[in-house]
């Protein structure tokens, strides 16, 4: 029974328990719940990969209605991929959270926090399993209205500002997804995810469908914080709970990037998207993003927000591996999506543990606190090498095959623009480096103590995780290129 | 609105029919127009109409925020409930035709459930939304 | 040509309420009155699935006797549940703006830039 239902557990389990937190009565108690509810979610999310890594499919209809009629989950590589990835950071988040979360958080206020992180959990997942275009907006929805309430919890008041903001471009993002869903439902009549596929090759050069199209490629890119639309994200990251900025850093925008490929290339098709300038735009946005949120970065007075430029740049790399629309340059795309996953996770679990010590993660409260948080800051420092793609990380392997598929088709300034992000990151960095370890220790960082356990733990794991996927390429490589061909690239023009 | 003497009275004699209303729409969801998400809203207006009237004190008596927290997540529970209910008779989630012995009953026994659901929870949630929002600052 | 502005001027007017909304939002700096923009922004989608939905001649989507021709419902229960969505929005965006007039007494954009840049 278990297995019959696999896909829709994993989205069920978390919107049952979502509610029964919001009632319970305090704090210990929710986040027990949360933790079995996450790792439920990883060990099943772990059993669906399993039966899809060979190529097969799961069709799950829901009601009983057969598709197109009735929603589908259908499920290949990369949706157990995407759902693999987020339901591992949630799982291996929640450790970390117990106390973070009750520091920062107002006690009463802790449930209904994990109640809103269960139904952000839901959004994604759901976001990853859904075959239907409709249930995908309503799920990424479900997502961001929980994430907005969750980085208003943040400390500051400033955090009230940033997730006003996001709430504002999220919305207007959301919107022209539906307006876009609206125009090719119009032309095709249907909702189901494949069937659009199928009958929307016929009339690609309707006028209505590039309209749509546009209208899909923009609202998608503003959740991606794609490069000129990122101006939500630094603020959004800088001032959410710890704990939330591990969350979205490692996966709101992963989910956003499925969401692009799916429907980019999914429901339309690589050779539309080559017809139309789509290719181009995202080649010359990422490049763009690559290297002005690189060097953005450098001028940053906080780690949080050094971080938060930092992943509009990696983000910015997997648009490059978009628009070179090929089976390599969508395989680096997914690779990067998974290491970028494990990078950011650690980064941000180490600027957590900081806040948790120190309060703030603003540089002028943080010299030399190496010496004193020897195990944070070094665990920094190695998920900072593999934000460069230092050989031996799990950088290297997404940078090694972004290099690759722009070798593929021969455009040397791609690969320039890679090469040369990579020089950027180096200098934010060691600017980073500088800071921790050179700088003499201030009145504040030289008496403080390093982060407890409970913390260094699951960032450890990551920081592991790093390393161990920087020379075991198998899962990561494997899985991103099977889900790569099954996105049907370079299946019509060969 | 202490001394609006025509309000108060008719307020009084709206609300049951307002609430009445609710009701039609709930439950004569499956057949004809309407539904959950409606009948949760008419109900709900109901009683902001009887807050805007007798005061937010004296509607937190009837319904404190504590009571329809409970009822949102309980409205989501029964939702999600008849879905698992559904797999666990070996079927798909909300495949509402195991829930009785014919499909067409098994059909209309799910979406009753399902809209009652949705009903109690969008009732309780749009309360929760007014008194929030109303109720900030007094204290 | 006359004829293309009146055969379609429910598209026209989701037009013109699309715009005017997405204006507002990007125009104003006062936080309630880009929560009002986002409303109409919505709104302008929600006549569009309309729009979609109409069938000439048909009748709303009730089995009765008589009638074979029916409006395409599901785009009213998409509209349905993409309104419940935006009442969410508006609700917690409303939230927000409360909170943030509590904590910076003001709830215009430049104003409370100007109080982030004075600390």
């Amino acid at each position: 029974m278990i297995e019959q239902n696999l896909s829709l557990l994993l989205v069920i389990i978390p919107l049952l328990s979502a509610p029964v937190t919001a009632i319970l009565p305090n704090a210990r108690s929710a986040w027990l719940l949360t933790l079995a509810v996450t790792w439920t979610c990883l060990i099943l999310a772990g059993w669906q990969i399993t039966l899809v890594t060979d190529g097969s499919i799961i069709s799950y209809e829901l009601g009983g209605w057969s598709p197109p009629w009735g929603i589908e989950y259908r499920i290949d590589a990369m949706n157990a991929f995407v759902a693999l990835i987020v339901s591992g950071i949630a799982a291996i988040t929640l450790p970390y959270a117990l106390l973070s979360v009750e520091k920062e958080i107002p006690l009463e206020k802790i449930p209904l926090f994990y109640s809103a992180f269960q139904l952000c959990l839901v959004g994604l997942l759901g976001i990853a399993q859904t075959g239907d275009v409709f249930n995908l907006f309503v799920f990424l929805e479900i997502s961001s209205l929980s994430s907005y309430a969750l980085i208003a919890m943040g400390e500051q008041r400033r955090s009230l500002t940033a997730a006003y903001q996001y709430l504002i471009m999220g919305t207007i993002g959301a919107t022209f997804l539906l307006i876009g869903i609206g125009l090719i439902y119009a032309e095709t009549g249907t909702l189901n995810m494949l069937d659009l596929n199928q009958r929307l090759q016929p009339i690609l050069d309707h006028r209505t469908v590039h309209t749509g199209f546009a209208f899909i490629v923009v609202g998608i890119a503003l959740k991606l914080a794609l490069f000129p639309l990122h101006l939500w994200l630094p603020n959004a990251y800088k001032y959410a709970p710890s704990v939330i900025s591990v969350f979205l850093a490692a996966t709101a925008t992963k989910v956003a990037v499925y969401i692009m490929l799916r429907m980019v290339f999914g429901v339309f098709s690589d050779e539309f998207v080559r017809k139309t300038p789509t290719d181009h735009m995202f080649l010359l946005l990422g490049a763009f993003g690559v290297i002005m949120a690189s060097a953005t970065a450098i001028y940053q007075r906080d780690v949080k927000r050094l971080f938060a430029y930092s992943s509009i740049a990696q983000v910015s790399y997997i648009v490059l591996g978009i628009g070179l629309s090929s089976v390599l340059g969508v395989t680096a795309a997914l690779v990067h999506v998974f290491n970028h996953a494990l990078m950011k996770g650690a980064l941000f679990m180490a600027c957590g543990a900081l806040v948790y010590r120190l309060g703030s993660s603003r540089f002028e409260n943080l010299n030399g606190v190496g010496r004193q948080m020897p195990w944070t800051c070094v665990a920094i420092f190695i998920a900072s090498l593999s934000l460069i793609g230092i050989p031996g990380t799990a950088g290297f392997i997404s940078k090694w095959y972004f290099v690759l598929a722009a070798l593929e088709q021969e455009s040397w300034p791609i690969a320039l623009v890679i090469l040369l992000g990579s020089l950027l990151a180096v200098g934010y960095v060691w600017k980073i480096v500088e800071l921790l370890f050179l700088r003499p220790a201030s009145d504040s960082t030289a008496t403080v103590g390093e982060a407890p356990a409970a913390l260094l733990v699951p960032m450890w794991l990551l920081v592991i995780a790093n390393i161990y996927f920087g020379f075991n390429t198998e899962l990561t490589v494997n899985v991103a290129d099977t889900a790569a061909r099954m996105l049907g690239l370079g299946m019509n023009h060969e | 609105m202490k001394h609006n003497l025509i309000l108060r009275v008719i307020a009084k004699y709206l609300f049951p029919v307002i609430a009445l209303f609710a009701f039609y729409v709930q439950f004569h969801g499956d057949y004809g127009p309407g539904g959950g998400f409606q009948a949760g809203v008419i109900l709900s207006v109901a009683f902001i109409f009887y807050a805007l009237v007798f005061g937010l004190e004296t509607t937190e008596q009837v319904l404190p925020p504590y009571l329809l927290r409970l009822l949102a997540s309980t409205g989501i529970l029964i939702y999600a409930g008849t879905g698992v209910a559904t797999m666990l008779m070996g079927g798909n989630f909300l495949d509402y035709d195991l829930l009785a012995k014919n499909p067409v009953a098994g059909q209309h026994l799910g979406i009753m459930m399902i809209e009652l659901g949705v009903g109690i929870s969008v009732c309780a949630v749009m309360l929760l939304i007014f008194f929030v929002i109303a109720g900030r600052g007094r204290s | 040509m006359i004829d293309i502005i009146l055969d379609h001027y429910n598209y026209w007017i989701v037009i013109f309420l699309m715009m005017s909304g997405f204006y507002t939002v990007i125009s104003q700096g006062n936080l309630i009155k880009k929560i009002a923009g986002i409303n109409i922004f919505q709104t302008s989608v929600f006549l569009l699935y309309i729009s979609i939905g109409y069938v000439d001649d048909g009748t709303p989507p009730i089995i009765a006797e008589g009638y074979t021709t029916y409006a395409n419902p599901l785009p009213h229960v998409l509209i349905l549940t993409a309104i419940v969505v935006g009442v969410s929005t508006t609700a917690l965006g409303l939230a927000l703006v409360i909170r943030i007039k509590e904590a910076y007494s003001t709830i215009e954009e430049d104003e409370i830039h100007d109080k982030d840049k004075s600390l």
